[in-house]
């Protein structure tokens, strides 16, 4: 049974006190009302402490009413797991909601975790860097991690929706406050696209929690009418619980929609103008235990009352800076809760302010701090230090004054997140004590509190001005509406925040990293000076706040520690995101299948009838081997190796990149781009080639068949496909553009099927066909074209495996026929996956790029000297290989090696090592490695320095922390005449 | 996020873009010094203010093309086709 909200108004507030909702926390169960956010309940219901902080594990309650939140972060149970770090402030009250402190060990209450709080002075700044490095950081590292984070996430699979939209229009107007609101009217009634978004549930912003008169309206049924102005105005969206996160170049923002539940959204807007109605966030007030639960923002305690009809403590001490408190002192009593003092650090307090107090009974602590609190768990009273004249020290006299709260305020920082995040500088305002915009290159325009205009109708003459500029920059005639207001008002600041007195260990200006006063001088002391080195240092405003509360106060003390002023301390950098984000957000659907879509065969569907078991390679999801060739994989893919050394096997190999340049000047083109001499190449032959970047290096090969006199066909590795398109175009449209040829990649148009072996000539002369597959007629490195099997053909013959073989390319939607057709014709056929290729590539010797080379090696490491030398013309790369260390006899050189012991597991990255000298020496690896079924031993590839010269020396190979032995032998194993390739 | 005029297509978003680097580097022909390839292959010019660079319209047209695009606003103040001469930018000093 729900129990009564003890801290509920009778009356008053945005909220449907006939919708009653259940929830529970930690295990208690509560009751709030439709309109409450979490934290309203939690208030409502008299919960005080509601989490554990991050570093001391102190207790912590709801601090403010916004996205500032530090106190109020909770994990909530959904049917989807636990989301932690909920800010319970911007998070509306659901039926049922299973909400939990977080950080905390056994309970909220007690929290075995404070004893880091009452030996808080063994970890101050910097403790971890220094403590933890000896003997190692790994000793310590399992405790910390487990200590560290705030909250748990889910484990499992995440079934919400997370969705990407795009969303184009005029003007975006950031924060639906009265200036979102104002700037919304005068931007629409101008004609432009609006988009206004709000990040909390509901628009309104600082009129829900404030006494006004607007057009003659109290805040409410203003709200109300702009709202059903701007709906019929049929040109506006209006999105709440939506967070702009994100502003990026050329006016691109990202908006996180929350708005439905269970599910995600996340908006990309390209608006032609902004308008940052963004609010600016109440300061706190630095003083001596300022973190105990109770001690919240002055305008957000006021918020509580007229927002949500919740009184959050029986009596609040309201601490000050400026005049914007009183309101909320007023208004806190006028509900019933009692306020036994206002302590302001101004000495001269204007004289309707002082009336409307005395009217009240409250008094006025003029020229006064908060020095300290007391309270266990929560708070019981507070210390009231009188300043000296100049403010720079407490007079010793000070008494305690009991309250169970704190509504303080430290006057209004203006929200400039995004503008920063658009590449806007911000500047020190001296009189305001805040940061204000300075300069931006972005089409964006900053109103209301954002800009410094902390009063009602100041903030609503601005935005209505704006709004319509930002129409007319955008094209649209220029029609600003007129807002009336009748409220008055003043802010009076005095620059004073920290409390010159008291023990700066205990004095909190980070709430959520738990960094003090203390940590910020230790900083300093340590010549952290530098803001942006202060702030990883402290680590002061890089959680989950962002510096919205914390960056101010630690500016200006770092600002006195250094004796600067504090525009020359200046300000760090923003950046996306505004507010944490779930990553599900970011990455939207592109997860799990849609992450990278697989490309399937042509004949995708033959091969999963065929057993296949299938692995991505690069974006093509490919058969590596046959489960019905051998009772395991290693027996499957020995098995297919063998059949294609014996009988013959059938790979398809559709996944080969291949291009075709076409035009007169093709052969001068592809001359210029391969290695090889491509303008000795006759038509139907095919020559391999090797393709370097400008500095010489290898970036692909393959083979490259003239098909007519005019057009060439070249073939890349399948990985490799889409950037050597990328590459020829680059080159010819930049380098080249006088040279007259097209180039189309053609990868996905043809399957391919490689049937190889040495019976392979005999299977193909089965099938019905018009092509001539005799040694004389279609000898090695050749191409003939003609109908096979029923459907157009061309087979080149080339090899990959060192058998005699023969590449079929045939229209994509013929490939799964014509391995149908192949395969009946012979049982000595076996199909083979790309597993089966590499084992009969490496004991041929044959290059796998990428594999077998890396970023470093040249086109001489791989033994094409002689190539490179005969060639007269230029081509990528060549110049680069002529330098002195591209030709040097020490660089790394492919070898052939197998390990001395025949049953040693060599492996691909095992190092060749030296043994002469003190210290060991990597010399080189092996880059490929395999046990050869046709050789019934283990063989690999390998680069190894000074190694075409190195052929029959035993080397140390290091794997895994052994050593062993192994020979260096010619890369190619098998086949070394090339009578079977040539048969 | 850039929103870049292809000179063949219009303007589209910079997803469908690819970047290419600086642009009006030339080639030094195949006898040049190692100190004048060194500088083609590795030194650029890397401004604060104009950059002139290429890019390619890789998920459109496919056409490489040059911009002018300053490196500190991300402005881009004009888009030209290869080959073309740097186009002259009153009032736009570089930074």
């Amino acid at each position: 049974m729900a129990k009564r909200q003890k801290n509920r108004l009778a009356e008053g507030g945005c909220i449907d006190r006939s919708k009653p909702l259940a929830f529970e926390f930690n295990g208690r169960k509560l009751q709030g009302f439709a309109g409450d956010t979490i934290a309203s309940a939690l208030l409502a219901n008299g919960i005080s402490t509601v989490s554990r902080s991050f570093k001391y594990h102190r207790p912590r309650g709801v601090f403010s009413a916004g996205v500032e939140e530090s106190g109020g972060l909770l994990t909530v149970t959904s049917g989807n797991g636990d989301i932690p770090i909920v800010r319970s402030t911007l998070t509306a009250l659901a039926e049922g909601k299973i909400i939990r402190s977080q950080n905390c060990f056994p309970s909220v209450n007690f929290d075995l975790g404070r004893s880091l709080d009452f030996s808080h002075r063994l970890w101050s700044t910097g403790f971890y860097n220094k403590t933890f490095k000896w003997p190692h950081w790994r000793w310590y590292e399992a405790t910390i991690r487990r200590l560290a984070g705030l909250g748990k996430l889910a484990s499992g699979e995440d079934n919400t929706g997370y969705f990407h939209h795009n969303l184009h229009c005029d003007v975006l107007i950031v924060g639906a406050g009265p200036a979102g609101l104002a700037a919304a009217l005068s931007a629409a009634n101008s004609g432009a696209r609006v988009v206004l978004a709000e990040q909390e549930h509901e628009v309104g912003g600082s009129l829900l929690r404030q006494a006004a008169e607007i057009d003659g309206l109290e805040p409410d049924p203003w709200i109300a009418a702009t709202l059903a102005t701007l709906r019929q105005s049929g040109n506006v969206t209006v999105m709440t619980s939506s967070t702009v996160c994100g502003y990026y170049d050329h006016n691109v923002l990202t908006i996180a929609d929350r708005s439905d539940a269970g599910v995600k959204r996340f908006w990309k807007v390209r608006t032609k103008q902004v308008v940052l109605a963004t609010g600016a966030i109440e300061q706190p007030l630095v003083f001596c235990n300022n973190d105990r639960p109770g001690i919240m923002l002055a305008a957000s305690a006021m918020a509580y009352v007229h927002r949500y009809g919740v009184r959050p403590c029986a009596s609040m001490l309201v601490a000050t800076n400026n005049d914007s408190a009183y309101a909320a002192a007023f208004s806190l009593h006028d509900h019933g809760v009692q306020i036994p003092a206002i302590v302001d650090v101004r000495e001269n307090i204007a004289p309707a302010l002082v009336q409307q107090a005395d009217q009240r009974g409250i008094p006025i602590m003029p020229g006064s701090v908060i020095i300290d609190t007391a309270g266990f768990r929560r708070l019981s009273k507070a210390r009231i230090g009188r300043l000296s004249k100049d403010a720079q020290t407490v007079l010793p006299a000070s008494r305690w004054i009991r309250c169970s709260g704190i509504a303080m305020s430290g006057g209004f920082n203006p929200t400039l997140h995004l503008y920063s995040q658009a590449g806007g500088k911000l500047h020190y305002n001296v009189q305001l004590a805040c940061f204000l915009t300075a300069t931006c290159a972005q089409q964006v325009l900053v109103a209301g509190a954002a800009n410094g205009r902390f009063l009602l109708p100041d903030a609503l003459a601005e935005s209505v001005q704006a709004g319509a500029q930002a129409a007319g920059n955008a094209g649209f005639e220029c029609r600003p509406v007129a807002i009336s207001t009748s409220v008055a008002g003043s802010y009076a600041l005095q620059a004073n925040r920290i409390s010159p007195a008291g023990d700066t260990h205990r004095q909190w200006v980070d709430w959520l990293h738990d960094v003090t006063v203390a940590d910020i001088e230790q900083a300093a002391q340590e010549n952290f000076v530098s803001v942006e080195h202060m702030k990883r240092y402290t680590s002061a405003g890089m959680s989950v706040d962002q510096g919205k509360t914390s960056n101010l106060n630690a500016l200006t003390l770092l600002a006195g520690l250094t004796d600067k002023p504090i525009e020359e301390v200046g300000t760090t950098t923003f950046r996306p995101q505004f507010m944490p984000l779930p990553m599900g957000v970011i990455a939207g659907q592109r997860r799990a299948d849609f992450y990278q879509p697989a490309r399937l065969l042509p004949a995708h569907d033959w091969h999963l009838a065929k057993d296949a078991v299938f692995e991505d390679y690069g974006a093509w999801r490919r058969p590596e081997y046959y489960a019905g060739n051998g009772k395991d994989r290693a027996e499957a893919i020995r098995a297919e190796v063998l059949s294609v050394r014996r009988n013959a096997g059938l790979f398809d190999g559709s996944p080969l990149g291949k291009i075709e340049v076409k035009g007169p000047d093709a052969g001068d083109f592809l001359n210029r781009i391969y290695v090889n001499n491509i303008q000795t190449l006759k038509t139907g032959h095919i020559r391999y080639g090797l393709m370097l970047n400008e500095n010489g290096i290898i970036i692909d090969d393959g083979v490259c068949a003239r098909l007519e006199d005019e057009l060439y066909l070249l073939s890349t590795t399948a990985a490799n496909a889409d950037r050597i398109g990328g590459w020829l175009e680059e080159w010819h449209q930049c380098e080249w553009p006088h040279l007259e040829l097209l180039i189309s990649p053609v990868t996905s148009q043809w399957a391919v099927i490689t049937i190889a072996g040495p019976d392979s000539r005999y299977i193909l002369q089965s099938i019905d066909s018009d092509i001539d597959f005799s040694a004389e007629s279609l000898p090695h490195m050749s191409l003939s074209t003609g109908v096979f099997a029923g459907v157009d053909a061309r087979v080149q013959r080339v090899s990959f495996s060192g058998e005699m073989s023969f590449e079929i390319s045939v229209a994509a939607k013929h490939g799964q026929t014509v391995i149908e057709h192949l395969l009946a014709s012979s049982a000595h056929l076996k199909p083979v996956g790309i597993e089966a290729i590499l084992v009969l590539r490496t004991e041929k010797g044959y290059l796998h790029v990428g594999a077998d080379t890396d970023g470093t090696s040249n086109a001489l490491d791989v033994g094409f000297a002689g190539i490179v030398a005969k060639k007269q013309t230029d081509f990528v790369g060549k110049r680069s290989l002529l330098r002195a260390r591209d030709q040097s006899a020490e660089r790394r050189q492919l070898v052939g090696i197998e390990a001395v012991d025949k049953h040693e597991n060599l492996q691909a990255g095992a190092h060749f090592v030296t043994t002469d000298g003190a210290a060991q020496r990597s010399e080189g690896m092996v880059t490929s490695a395999c046990y050869s079924p046709t050789l019934q031993r283990i063989i690999g590839l390998g680069m190894l320095e000074k190694g075409f010269a190195r052929k029959g020396e035993t080397v140390t190979v290091f794997d895994a922390g052994r050593t062993f032995s192994a020979r260096i032998t010619d890369p190619v194993f098998y086949d070394p005449a090339g009578e079977r390739l040539h048969a | 996020m850039l929103q870049i005029t292809c000179p063949y297509c219009g303007c589209r978003d910079e997803t469908e873009y690819s970047f290419g680097g600086e642009s009006h580097v030339s080639r030094p022909a195949p006898d040049a010094g190692d100190a004048e390839w060194s500088d083609y292959l590795f030194n650029r010019s890397n401004p604060r203010g104009i950059h002139y660079e290429r890019w390619q319209h890789r998920f459109g047209c496919g056409r490489w093309f040059n911009i002018a695009r300053d490196t500190v606003s991300h402005e881009i103040y004009a888009t030209y086709e290869m080959g073309d001469a740097r186009p002259d930018l009153p009032g736009k000093a570089d930074n």
